[in-house]
């Protein structure tokens, strides 16, 4: 499901199934998508910070257009507990291996993994700021 | 042949890029269809140019044959200058005959009794416009033919487009030619600049197409829209506000293409609104400053804001109004009203 910006519209609710990941995109060349995410943030329940929500950046590959800084990126991060990935989704190779990540992702997040939890996600991450 | 004549037709056909060299000589008509075809268009540029030359020293060209290839040149690509708008005024009613005959006399004449050496070229095309080249001199020097005005009149309307030369002093006088040949009172510069000459005439003409403001409900169930993935797999959270983006986008910049430009720019005269906490200017002054935005085709980018989600629809009416109110530079005051505002100056 795409959406522009959270909430969801409340009269497709009865439609939607369950939902087992959040992937939140931001365009590196755009301060207005950070602060729709930032916006947006404020919408998702506290049980999805725990592995099922991820940032997706987009437009790394153009470091002259960024306008946004790392640190703001990498504290989003940190402050929701959540995995970011860097992408540049108008390459078609990262286009797909983004792609490949994010269902390898999701299909932890929705259980069909046997022995690997969503939880392994947020684990991962405090490993990583530890070093 | 003057050799100064010789090095300008050289330079000219130099700008020509060599596909269309055969054409434009064509169309100038100094050489004749035999002359032409001793020239041998596949070889170089400057191969080409030195021919020419040769050929029109054969038919002892002068500079005002000279200039007509120019005139042409810049007919085919009107492009590469920047052209203003001005529009002039008449206190009558009276829709005289215009003669053109007439026109040109007084046109030249006018010039002519302030500036001896002016080169003047006329040229007539169907769509009703005069096209008008100058290129000026001094009292002491002959007219530089580099850097030559140009001036687009159609006839039936009261509108001129000026390609000025870098001697802007020279522009006052040509205003004052033009309102005399023609038979008007009075000539003002419009806040409209564009390289696209067939832009600017669009949004004077009015041949663009607008967004008429019709008041019928939308029809509803209307899904005439082809669905936006093939896969129907994706699902559109918000596919109401997107349709809603279209509907008043398509609304405010009418369906078809927008007119050529390049720049709008606003000079902000307003006061500067912050917390009054802050205190950051301690004297109630204008805060001066000057907004430019510039893209290689202005109005088909701001069209494209809302729907690409970078900017909310519908967009500020001072950037949508450009072409309504024919005009890209604004100056924009603060109102004096008992609100805080600001409106568009005339």
């Amino acid at each position: 499901h795409l959406a522009t910006s959270l909430p969801l519209p409340p009269e497709r609710d009865h439609l939607r199934p369950r939902i087992d990941l959040v992937a939140f995109m931001i365009d590196i060349k755009s301060k207005y998508s950070l602060k729709n995410v930032e916006a947006s943030l404020a919408y998702v329940d506290d049980s999805f910070f725990l592995g099922k929500v991820c940032f997706l950046v987009t437009g790394v590959g153009r470091v002259n257009y960024c306008s946004i800084e790392m640190n703001a990126i990498r504290n989003l991060g940190e402050v929701y507990c959540s995995p970011v990935l860097f992408c540049e989704l108008e390459v078609e190779g990262s286009q797909v291996a983004t792609a490949q990540r994010l269902l390898r992702m999701l299909e932890i997040c929705a259980g069909h993994v046997p022995g690997v939890s969503a939880l392994s996600f947020s684990s991962l991450m405090r490993n990583c700021a530890d070093d | 042949m003057d050799e100064t004549v010789a090095e300008y037709i050289r330079r000219t056909v130099l700008k020509i890029p060599r596909d269309e060299i055969k054409t434009m000589l064509q169309k100038w008509g100094l050489l004749s269809e035999t002359q032409l075809q001793t020239i041998n268009f596949r070889q170089i540029k400057e191969n080409i140019s030195q021919d020419v030359v040769q050929l029109c020293e054969e038919n002892s060209a002068d500079i005002k044959q000279a200039a007509v290839l120019d005139i042409i040149y810049n007919h085919v690509y009107p492009n590469k200058r920047v052209w203003s708008v001005y529009q002039m005024k008449k206190t009558g009613e009276e829709t005289e005959f215009f003669d053109l005959t007439d026109f040109k006399k007084k046109f030249k004449r006018r010039l002519r009794s302030a500036l001896k050496n002016v080169t003047i070229n006329f040229r007539e095309y169907e769509d009703n416009a005069i096209w008008i080249r100058i290129a000026w001199g001094t009292p002491y020097t002959k007219p530089n033919q580099y850097k030559p005005s140009y001036v687009v009149y159609h006839s039936q309307t009261p509108y001129v487009f000026i390609s000025a030369s870098v001697l802007k002093s020279n522009l006052p006088l040509l205003c004052q030619a033009l309102v005399l040949a023609s038979n008007y009172h009075d000539i003002r510069e419009m806040e409209l600049r564009s390289h696209s000459l067939n832009s600017l005439k669009d949004i004077v003409f009015k041949r663009y197409s607008q967004n008429f403001q019709t008041h019928y409900p939308r029809p509803l169930q209307e899904r005439n829209v082809a669905p936006e993935s093939a896969d129907l797999r994706i699902i559109q959270e918000n596919k109401t506000e997107k349709e809603r983006i279209e509907r008043v986008n398509r609304e405010v910049f009418g369906d078809g293409p927008q007119p050529k430009l390049e720049f709008a720019q606003y000079k902000l005269e307003t006061m500067f609104k912050s917390d009054p906490q802050m205190d950051v200017l301690d004297k109630k002054e204008p805060f001066r400053c000057l907004v430019k935005f510039s893209s290689p085709h202005l109005l088909e980018s701001l069209k494209s804001l809302a729907p690409a989600g970078m900017a909310d629809a519908p967009i500020s009416p001072l950037l949508t109004c450009i072409p309504q109110k024919a005009r890209n530079y604004f100056k924009i005051r603060e109102r004096k009203h008992f609100f805080p505002g600001s409106f568009v100056s005339p």
